[in-house]
């Protein structure tokens, strides 16, 4: 049971995993003690749940000790507290409201839910984050089938459900919506597996639904009028309703109706399908929204020409509390002026779908002061960062997308623009840089200038390319962000690099929970100095690097500590992904590719994903992976 | 399968392919009768996936207009680099040699343009989904083919007899309409062997690889590593495929997708917009949907085998519960079966928001009005016509 635990308990992340707003969260922690008494049907054979029922000669003990842990919200808190002795661990499961599950295979739904037993919160993550960018096979897995099917027997009290990179059925929203009586809150990232049948069985069946954002997900148009679905008699407790990577086309009246009957909607962000038109229409509508993501930027073709258009100004001046701003897809310059009354109130704005230039962004980031959150696309060109290090002196979180992904693109930013960020904006925390070509001196200049970074994400597109200026590779530059910057948690590195880079971030990459690696290293060394410096590295994500057996061995000491290990295209051989199984036998070792899920020993291991695990090897692996024992 | 019924299908079927190929270019180019047996032989020895690698170098201009030209390369509404009026005749000729040559001797070229052509496409498909060509047991398509082939043929020859008789180039509306009452067992079976049919077209049909259950799997394993001197400045022979590496640079597919597509609206009026064209693929019964870049191929027949691997694991899928596949593998005849035993048709939603089947008009008019696409159940295509040919024609 104490092995148990520690492997449990989740690796730290800073933030708590939903969206929560602090209030929320001690609410919720109350009430979870309040509401079920021990009654609910746990399943848990566990002998916590047991000893807890029976009387127990400390009960007055826990009781105090349940009402001082329900003042502890973050997880890793709790993580700690349930690690103190078997009392604390007993009252830290029956107290705990949220459960984070960073691996869905690194624990089963089974003994989660005989753990903890007053969940009302759940937040899981599936594929790890290469599977984004195509690099894992289809169908890898990572169902939330068993976990909705659990829950339901576990938790019918369930409120909240945040799912990131998972596979999820319109039959698991149907369980989810039917078992759950009093739901409220859906969110699901990178998900897929569902269409809009699934959505208007959420939208007709959870009747106190307050959150559904479906935010880059994917999801299949079935011919389904799903935003009719939500119950039209009532007054809807919407508070936010994110569909913009829907892409089929919604039914506005429906969507229009359900705006009208929504007084706490706080949040929404439409698809492409709406126009600026209807955007007026809903605005007008709802003028209390404080975040509103766009559908198309533009007036549809039809109604173009000699239709008089609405005062789009207006109705955006009249969103006084409007404070994020997103969406602009298919965007005509023309229509950007009408932003500006809300300009100055702005703290997050996202153009990273906006085809923009310089000039267009000048004349709206002029009127941010307050920004603290900016996505943008590399339209912008230098210059146009240039203006956003003028005038955002409170920006946070600057993420610079590229128009044109590819390796060979023009890359219309570059070192100018990131010195240019890194000088004006200095409370900087979080950047993802997306350039063609940077030098080490801006990066150093960035890593003295903003000493508040914890995220430090620089991909270079062209692989293996050095600064530009002094033709050498970037270890300097990445050597300087894992030492000047103190706080740093993530870092994603590109360019050319050597071992040396490595080296730099084995000594000085202390707090580094996740690191991202493409591309980059010259021999085994690199690796180690990682496995063998980083002592708080949960997520390693490595591709296309020159490292093998021994560098892979040399982190074995590290492995339980971890969340996961990522290596596409290195030079691992089967041998050795065999002997760190043998080695760590709680260690899950995936292997990808091979004929028929044979590996033979001459050849290399095109995909190597491992991770911790209570449970051993998974039932579910389809047939192209391989787990080691 | 008598050599002399044969030789007659065989004959009928080219004139009557011909006929239509002149029925639609002849609205758009020549009006002039003696003009036209001279287009029709050109018509007949192209095939798509040459014409359009080669017409692609030719001005836009020129292109729109040869593409009108050779509109019919759909005929019967399938997906399929050859029209299928000429499938059965292949396969019932040849089973193992999937060759045009003997079939349109009055067009020499016509063979090396069409190899060079499958060159490119090879070289020119940066992702993982073609890269393992699967090759399709021809001996099944034959089989499929046979029994078809007659019908069809007598189809054609009705169309081509009325449309002697009417002494006008109608276009493909007037097809379309004598086409679609066709009961539906028929139909489907046309779709399903057009698809396999295009899987084997390619020349490396000869060698048959095993289906791989990994889909767009990484092939950058195999990439040789660059020098270090900036790979991405070297020198590429075809810009296509130029420092191409799955999943590089990291940015999810969703959002070159949406930015693809509001690119392709931006520039709506200009020239075509450079880059990625994304569409989503759904299938009927599969719980997933896919998105394909157009630009990643040049003919149907690619297009074609790239869904097929894709979406082959749903119809898998049916078998196990649950989408979760057993460890073992399941046959490769298996597999086919399911794909095309079940009888599906490919199906796209145009611009006009109006369902047509795949193979309605050339490869370069479809990439341009092809909103998305749907694997659908071939019962429920019945009545989608092949009306684009009309619609480009109202167009101009």
């Amino acid at each position: 049971m104490r092995k148990d635990r520690t492997e449990m308990s989740e690796d730290d992340d800073r933030s708590p995993p939903l969206d929560l707003r602090g209030a929320d969260i001690a609410e919720s922690s109350s009430k979870t003690r309040n509401c079920s008494g021990v009654t609910g049907p746990v399943a848990g054979p566990g002998p916590s749940s047991m000893e807890f029922q029976a009387p127990y000669p400390d009960q007055v003990l826990e009781n105090v000790l349940e009402n001082v842990l329900q003042f502890l919200s973050t997880r890793r808190d709790r993580n700690a507290a349930s690690l103190v002795c078997k009392s604390w661990c007993r009252v830290e499961a029956l107290t705990r409201s949220e459960l984070f599950i960073g691996n869905c295979y690194s624990v089963s739904p089974r003994r989660a839910t005989a753990r903890f037993a007053r969940v009302q919160a759940v937040a899981i993550k599936g594929r790890p984050r290469f599977a984004d960018f195509n690099l894992m096979p289809l169908d890898w897995g990572a169902h939330f089938a068993p976990w909705v099917n659990a829950m339901a027997a576990a938790y019918p009290w369930l409120e909240k459900v945040y799912l990131k990179r998972m596979s999820v059925s319109d039959d698991d929203l149907t369980l989810l919506a039917e078992s759950f009586p009093s739901f409220k809150e859906l969110v699901l990232v990178c998900c897929d597996g569902f269409g809009t049948s699934g959505l208007a069985v959420i939208a007709s069946k959870c009747r106190h639904l307050r959150v559904l954002d479906l935010i880059e997900s994917e999801v299949s148009d079935d011919d389904v009028d799903w935003i009719a679905c939500f119950p039209e008699s009532e007054t809807s407790c919407l508070e936010s309703l994110i569909f913009d990577c829907v892409e089929c086309p919604i039914n506005f009246e429906a969507l229009e109706r359900l705006v009208v009957r929504s007084p706490s909607l706080k949040k929404l962000r439409l698809n492409r399908v709406v126009s600026i038109g209807q955007l007026y229409r809903l605005m007008v509508r709802a003028p209390q929204l404080t975040h509103i993501g766009t559908g198309s930027f533009r007036a549809p073709e039809s109604v173009a020409q000699g239709d008089p258009e609405p005062d789009y100004t207006a109705a955006f001046a009249a969103c006084k509390s409007l404070v994020c701003l997103s969406g602009f897809r298919e965007i005509l310059a023309d229509y950007l002026p009408v932003i500006h009354p809300v300009c100055a109130n702005l703290t997050s704005l996202n153009f990273s779908y906006a085809n923009v230039d310089a000039e267009q962004l000048k004349s709206v980031i002029l009127h941010c002061h307050k920004l603290q959150t900016f996505w943008v696309l590399d339209s912008i060109c230098d210059e146009g960062l240039q203006a956003v290090a003028a005038t955002c002196k409170d920006l946070h979180e600057l993420r610079v997308f590229p128009i044109d992904a590819r390796e060979d693109s023009e890359g219309p930013v570059s070192e100018v623009g990131l010195q240019a960020i890194s000088e004006g904006c200095r409370k900087l925390q979080s950047i993802l840089y997306f350039c063609q070509h940077m030098t080490n001196a801006a990066v150093i200049a960035m890593s003295n200038n903003c000493p508040d970074l914890e995220v430090f994400r620089l991909c270079i597109m062209g692989r293996h390319r050095p600064d530009h200026v002094t033709g050498a590779p970037m270890d300097e530059g990445f050597g300087a962000i894992v030492r000047n910057c103190k706080k740093l948690t993530r870092l994603a590195i590109s360019g050319l690099l050597t071992d040396r880079a490595f080296s730099y971030i084995g000594k000085y990459g202390k707090l580094v929970r996740t690191l991202s690696v493409a591309f980059a290293g010259d021999s085994d060394m690199g690796l180690k100095y990682v496995l063998e410096g980083c002592p708080r590295l949960q997520k390693l994500e490595i591709r296309d690097s020159p490292f093998g057996d021994s560098a892979l061995l040399s982190g074995l000491h590290h492995y339980y500590n971890m969340r996961f290990l990522w290596m596409s295209s290195c030079r691992l051989s089967p041998q050795g992904c065999q002997e760190i199984a043998r080695a760590l036998p709680r260690l899950v070792v995936e292997v990808f590719g091979g004929e028929n899920g044979e590996l033979h020993g001459d050849e290399t291991v095109d995909i190597l994903y491992m991770y911790r695990s209570l449970e051993g090897p998974r039932e579910d692996a389809p047939g192209f992976v391989t787990i080691l024992q | 399968m008598s050599p002399p019924l044969l030789g007659v299908g065989e004959e009928e079927g080219q004139s009557n392919v011909a006929l239509l190929a002149s029925s639609a270019s002849a609205d758009s180019l020549c009006r002039n009768s003696s003009e036209l047996k001279e287009r029709n032989y050109m018509g007949l020895s192209d095939c798509s996936s040459v014409d359009s690698s080669v017409v692609s170098t030719e001005s836009d201009e020129s292109k729109r207009s040869t593409l009108n030209l050779k509109a019919t390369e759909l005929r019967l509404g399938l997906p399929g680099s050859q029209s299928p009026g000429r499938d059965p005749e292949l396969c019932l000729l040849s089973s193992t040699q999937l060759d045009e040559k003997p079939l349109f001797p009055l067009h020499p070229l016509n063979d090396g343009h069409y190899s060079s052509s499958q060159k490119t496409v090879g070289s020119g498909s940066k992702r993982g989904f073609s890269d393992a060509m699967d090759g399709f047991s021809e001996v099944k398509i034959t089989a499929l083919l046979k029994g078809i082939g007659y019908c069809l043929l007598l189809d054609l020859v009705l169309i081509t007899t009325l449309s002697l008789v009417q002494g006008k180039y109608r276009a493909n509306s007037e097809v379309c309409a004598m086409l679609s009452p066709r009961p539906s067992s028929n139909f489907g079976l046309k779709t399903g062997s057009v698809l396999e049919n295009l899987g084997t077209q390619s020349p490396n049909a000869k060698e048959v690889a095993p289906p791989k259950i990994v889909q767009d799997r990484p092939r950058a394993a195999n990439e040789p590593r660059p020098s270090h001197n900036g790979a991405a400045n070297g020198n590429s022979s075809a810009p296509a495929t130029k420092a191409q590496v799955v999943g590089w640079p990291p940015i999810r597919s969703y959002r070159k997708n949406s930015l693809a597509s509001s690119k392709n609206t931006d520039e709506i009026d200009g020239k075509a917009a450079p880059g990625a064209l994304f569409v989503k693929v759904s299938m009927d019964g599969a719980p997933y949907l896919r998105k394909v870049d157009l630009k990643n191929y040049s003919a149907y027949k690619d297009l074609s085998s790239a869904l097929e691997k894709m979406f082959s694991c749903f119809t898998i899928g049916q078998y196990g519960s649950h989408g979760t596949l057993g460890k073992e593998m399941l046959s490769e005849s298996k597999l086919k079966d399911l794909l095309h035993g079940s009888e599906y048709v490919l199906t796209y939603e145009d611009k006009d928001g109006d369902w047509m089947l795949v193979g309605d008009v050339p490869w370069e008019m479809f990439t341009d009005t092809c909103k998305r696409l749907r694997i659908m159940k071939s019962a429920d295509a019945i009545g989608l016509a092949p009306r684009a040919m009309e619609k480009c024609r109202n167009r101009n």
